[in-house]
Parts: structure tokens; C-alpha cells; sequence
């Protein structure tokens, strides 16, 4: 498998406050991903280094042999797609016009729409279950509803990397479930590199092949859901009781909260 | 949006247009029939008509012109900051181009400037110039490094906008009641029957602007998702920025100078066309433009007929008959969703 990103040394401040320090780590094509750690671990700003939104002080990243500082915006955005944990949408797109967005990187200046972008743009809200929605306008939408149009406008970047960041934060169970087998089908069927950042510990554990666990802007663990999901570590981290068993299905790592009379 | 779509779209307003332009051209205080205009505007007028000729060649029509260039700027430079600053509320003047303007403009009578350059006289020069220099104030205080965030722009362009009209409010108190009145005229806004020359220059200036502004409409789209998601859909999003400001810069300079401050076309034609064509800037930006040039048309045509011959300052009539035609839009759209 061929190396995708290769994290040296990473370092980042907002100002003078210190966010990440000393993160270091490489991933292969093909990779699931999962970025957990408490609020304030740095999670998010990991996340926006990694796609470019922002530029490390010091250490450097290399995406695709190169480095990301010399990327050009444009050739990056057809290879990488970003899901934000919340978009704004200030007028009334219609989902079409929103996910067909996902073209810009492969348009002309202008910017019209060929026959292709707009098969790939309805191939991409087929995927996410949304076809029949095409027409609506983006904000009659509802909030999982609105994150799968977003998603299927990064697939319609057709990239060969997916960032997301909390892609499931304020959504139900059944949009999790939903959001989590899309991912683990694009990443199993197309050899899609997804790399998310997740507060849902559980839901990580269960679809990620790889757990980077991020505490005070360092690594504190990198590996598999049986190696970081440890009871020990989680108590250690996030600074509260937990109870570790195993899912009955599937025999991943499985965290339930530790009530305070129970304990 | 497909360029099917785009043409039809453009099309019907560019008919609008057509059709604005032909009545204003018949309304005035001099009766002219469409009959009388055909053979004007075919260049086989009767001998009868030279009179007529003359109204409707050098008095109407460059008004007219004068009108749509500057409500067609206003409305696509209103798009642009709308989208730009991400505020619904925004309008060309927000970051304070009008006020600049208008401190120019006052310097300019309160020292008596004469000068004349390419046909334009000191005052259209000191507002374009004061214009320019707001901004370019607005833009070095918003500036953090090499970046310009949005809301310090906003925050940038009231404050340059509260002490310029503070400068010209204590101007306004030193100068004489007579010269006061004369300035208080322009700076309401109005259309007045320009030399072609300036028209020209004008037109010229306003389609090289204009046609960079429509190459933008895709980076504008993309901007009214936040600059995050744009940049990671790939666009440049500071250089876009900057490209946009100095776009619409010249171009909002460039018609209050000539015009002074009319107000409300830069948010009401934006909005109108995005309530008739969508959001799409691709077709927003051009709808736009064809709708705010109809619309001062009319407004101006009315400004200088409805009370004859007294003329109401246009900027004045904009508010005055926009509003509720605006209201009336956003209450029937509500109503069929």
C-alpha cells in the first residue's frame, strides 16, 4: 500500500496558546481512520491541518509525497474532501445546486454544468439515499438530512481521501448508523482513505480500523480499537469511570458510563 | 446550471430591459409618440421632428443609459458583498465607499475645485478618489496577516463609515447654506443628463468589470458556504477576496461619483433576482445587473416626470417605491413557498 500522509513533528498554536505539539504519525491509502479525544484535545485543528485549512507552526505534513504547503488549492480539492461538523447554508440551494459544488474543482472558470458532473452529482446522492430530494431546497431540509447532502457533495469531489470532522455530532442514532456503513461501504468497495474525527467513542470503536487517541494536543495512543479503547487509558484521559466489555457481534471494545451510585 | 438555462434566463430580463428603456424613452414633459421615436431611432426623422430628436437623443437617452449603468453596478456589486460578507444585509456602500465618496465630493465643492479630466469635473473625481481611499483605509485595518476576515472588514467599514460622515457632518456645519443645498442634492442621488463621453467611459469601464465579476460567480457560490468549505472545494479564497474588493470598489466609486448615493438598489435588485432565478450566482449575478438597471430606470424616469417640472432625487424614489415593491415580492413568494 502507498503512503498517503506522513505527519513530522507536528506543532500548532492559536496565538500563543499551544493546540498540538510533537504529532507524528503515517497513514496508508486505503485506511479507516478514527480521531478521538476529549473536548480541547486538539481533534478539530488536527483535522484542519490535515486538509489545509490551516498550516502548522512548525513540523511538516507530507500528502502524496509532497509537502501540503505546496499543493496548489485546486489540485488538492480532486483529492481531497472535507465534511465540516456543520455547514451554513445562506440561501436557499437547492440540494442539486449544493452537491453539484463538488465539481468546482474539475469546471472550467465559469463553471457551467456538463452532462458528466451532473451524473456523478446524482450518482453521489444516490449513494447517501437522497435522490429523490434533488429539488428541494437545501434548508426545508433537516439537520441529518442536510449533512448527507454535504457528504455527497465531497463524494462528488470524487477524492481519493474523505476528512470528516464530527460528522455525526447533533444527528440520531439511525443518521449515525446510516453516516458510519456509508463510510465503511465507500472505504471497503472503493479503497477510500476516511480519516474522522469522532466524539462517540462506541461508534469509532466499531467502524475504525485505526484509533489515533489525542490528549492535550499529543498522541497518547495509536492502533487498533483493542489496543487504545483500554479502560485504563479512557479513565486515564477523559478523567472518568467507564466499563469496558465486548460487543456481543462483532467482539470490538465496547464502552458503557460508570454511574457515580453505581460505582 | 447549463448554458441553456443561463441564456433564457438572461434573455428575458435583457427583454425587461429593452422594455424599460423604450418607455422611459417615451415618458417626459415633452409628448412623444412611438411612432415619432421609430423614425428617431431609425435615423429618418421627419424635419418636423429635430426638436424631439434632440430631447430624446441628448436628454433622455443619455439619462437613461446613465441610469441603467448605475443601477446595474449597484445591483452586482450588492450580489457580490452579499455573498462576500455572508450577510443577506449587505449592500455596496457597507464598507463605507459612499461615505469616502461623499467626503470627496464635499472637499471638492468647499475648495472650489474647477479642473476637468477625460470630461469629468472635480467633483465625480474627489468622490471616485475619496471612495478608493475608504476602503483602502477599511481594508489596512482589517488586514491580519496577509488574511482579511470578515467580520473585521465589517467591523472596519462602520467605523471608517462613523468618522467620515462625522468629517462631512462638520463640514456641512462650516460651509454656506447655498453651497449645502447643491451638496445635499447629490448626495441623495441623482441621475442627471451626462456627455456621452462620461457615459462611454463609464459603459467601458463597467463591462470590463462586469464581465471579471460574472467569471466570479462560481467562487461566489462556493463563498456563501463559508471559506472553509471553499477553500477545501478549492478556491483561493483570500485572493478571491481581495479580487472581489477591488472589483467592486472601482465600480461603486465609479457610479457614485457620477450618480451620488442611491441608496437601495444594491439590496433590493439582489434580492429580487434571487427570488425569481435563485441563488445561483452564475445566473444571479447577470439577472441581478439587467434588474437593477430596469428598476432605476423606471425609478429615475419617474423621479423626473411625476412631479414636473420639479425633479425628485432618484435616491429619494428608490426607497420610496422599491420598499413596497420589495414587500410585496417577499410576501407572495412566502405565500406560494
Amino acid at each position: 500500500m502507498t503512503e498517503l500522509y506522513q505527519v513530522q513533528e507536528l506543532s500548532f498554536r492559536y496565538g500563543a496558546v499551544p493546540v498540538l505539539q510533537g504529532i507524528a504519525f503515517a497513514t496508508r491509502a486505503g485506511e479507516f481512520i478514527g480521531i478521538i479525544g476529549p473536548n480541547g484535545s486538539g481533534k478539530t485543528t488536527l483535522l484542519k491541518l490535515l486538509s489545509a485549512i490551516l498550516k502548522p507552526n512548525t513540523g511538516k505534513i507530507e500528502f502524496g509525497g509532497m509537502d501540503l504547503r505546496s499543493w496548489n488549492r485546486h489540485d488538492l480539492a480532486q483529492k481531497m474532501a472535507v465534511v465540516p461538523q456543520e455547514t451554513a447554508f445562506l440561501y436557499t440551494y437547492t440540494v442539486l445546486e449544493i452537491v453539484l459544488m463538488g465539481r468546482a474543482p474539475f469546471t472550467s472558470l465559469f463553471g457551467f454544468d456538463r452532462p458528466e458532473d451532473l451524473r456523478i452529482a446524482l450518482e453521489s446522492l444516490k449513494q447517501v439515499g437522497l435522490l429523490d430530494m434533488a429539488d428541494r431546497s437545501i434548508q426545508t431540509l433537516s439537520g441529518g438530512e442536510r449533512q448527507m447532502v454535504v457528504i455527497a457533495r465531497a463524494l462528488t469531489q470524487q477524492p481519493e481521501v474523505l476528512l470528516l470532522d464530527e460528522p455525526t455530532a447533533y444527528l440520531d442514532i439511525r443518521h449515525q448508523q446510516k453516516i458510519y456503513n456509508l463510510l465503511t461501504r465507500l472505504n471497503k468497495e472503493q479503497g477510500l482513505t476516511v480519516v474522522v474525527v469522532s466524539h462517540d467513542l462506541n461508534l469509532a470503536g466499531q467502524y475504525c480500523h485505526r484509533l489515533i487517541m489525542l490528549s492535550d494536543g499529543q498522541t497518547v495512543a495509536d492502533g487498533t480499537a483493542e489496543k487504545v479503547l483500554t479502560k485504563e487509558r479512557i479513565e486515564a484521559v477523559y478523567g472518568c469511570q467507564v466499563l469496558i466489555d465486548r460487543h456481543p457481534m462483532t467482539g470490538r471494545p465496547r464502552m458503557t458510563l460508570v454511574p457515580h451510585d453505581a460505582a | 446550471m447549463t448554458v441553456q438555462r443561463w441564456l433564457y434566463i438572461n434573455g428575458l430580463f435583457g427583454l425587461i430591459l429593452i422594455g424599460a428603456i423604450l418607455i422611459a424613452l417615451l415618458m417626459g414633459a415633452e409628448p412623444i409618440s412611438l411612432s415619432e421615436m421609430a423614425r428617431i431611432l431609425e435615423g429618418v426623422p421627419h424635419q418636423a421632428d429635430s426638436a424631439k430628436a434632440a430631447i430624446l437623443l441628448q436628454v433622455r437617452l443619455p439619462r437613461i443609459l446613465l441610469a441603467g449603468l448605475v443601477g446595474g453596478i449597484l445591483a452586482l456589486c450588492g450580489v457580490v458583498f452579499q455573498a462576500l460578507l455572508r450577510n443577506p444585509l449587505a449592500d455596496p456602500f457597507i464598507l463605507g465607499v459612499s461615505s469616502g465618496a461623499a467626503l470627496g465630493a464635499y472637499l471638492a465643492m468647499l475648495f472650489g475645485l474647477q479642473s476637468t479630466v477625460l470630461g469629468f469635473t472635480a467633483m465625480p473625481l474627489m468622490a471616485f478618489a475619496g471612495g478608493l481611499m475608504s476602503i483602502w483605509f477599511v481594508y489596512l485595518i482589517a488586514k491580519v496577516d496577509g488574511q482579511l476576515p470578515i467580520t473585521g472588514l465589517l467591523l472596519a467599514g462602520v467605523v471608517v463609515n462613523a468618522v467620515l460622515s462625522a468629517l462631512i457632518l462638520f463640514i456641512t456645519s462650516v460651509l454656506d447654506a447655498g453651497k449645502v443645498m447643491n451638496i445635499l442634492v447629490w448626495v441623495m442621488g441623482n441621475i442627471g443628463s451626462l456627455d456621452y463621453r462620461i457615459i462611454g467611459t463609464l459603459a467601458f469601464y463597467t463591462l470590463i468589470s462586469g464581465v471579471l465579476l460574472l467569471m466570479t460567480a462560481k467562487p461566489l457560490n462556493l463563498l456563501t458556504l463559508g471559506e472553509e468549505s471553499a477553500l477545501t472545494l478549492g478556491l483561493p479564497v483570500e485572493r478571491v477576496k481581495k479580487l472581489l474588493l477591488v472589483l467592486t470598489t472601482f465600480l461603486t466609486g465609479a457610479a457614485v461619483s457620477v450618480s451620488g448615493i442611491i441608496g437601495f438598489v444594491g439590496i433590493i435588485a439582489p434580492h429580487a433576482a434571487r427570488m425569481l432565478v435563485g441563488p445561483d450566482h452564475r445566473v444571479l449575478l447577470p439577472a441581478s445587473a439587467l434588474v437593477g438597471a430596469s428598476f432605476l430606470i423606471l425609478a429615475d424616469t419617474i423621479a423626473r416626470t411625476a412631479l414636473g417640472p420639479t425633479e425628485i432625487p432618484v435616491g429619494v424614489l428608490t426607497a420610496l417605491c422599491g420598499g413596497p415593491f420589495f414587500l410585496i415580492l417577499l410576501k407572495t413568494k412566502k405565500m406560494h413557498g
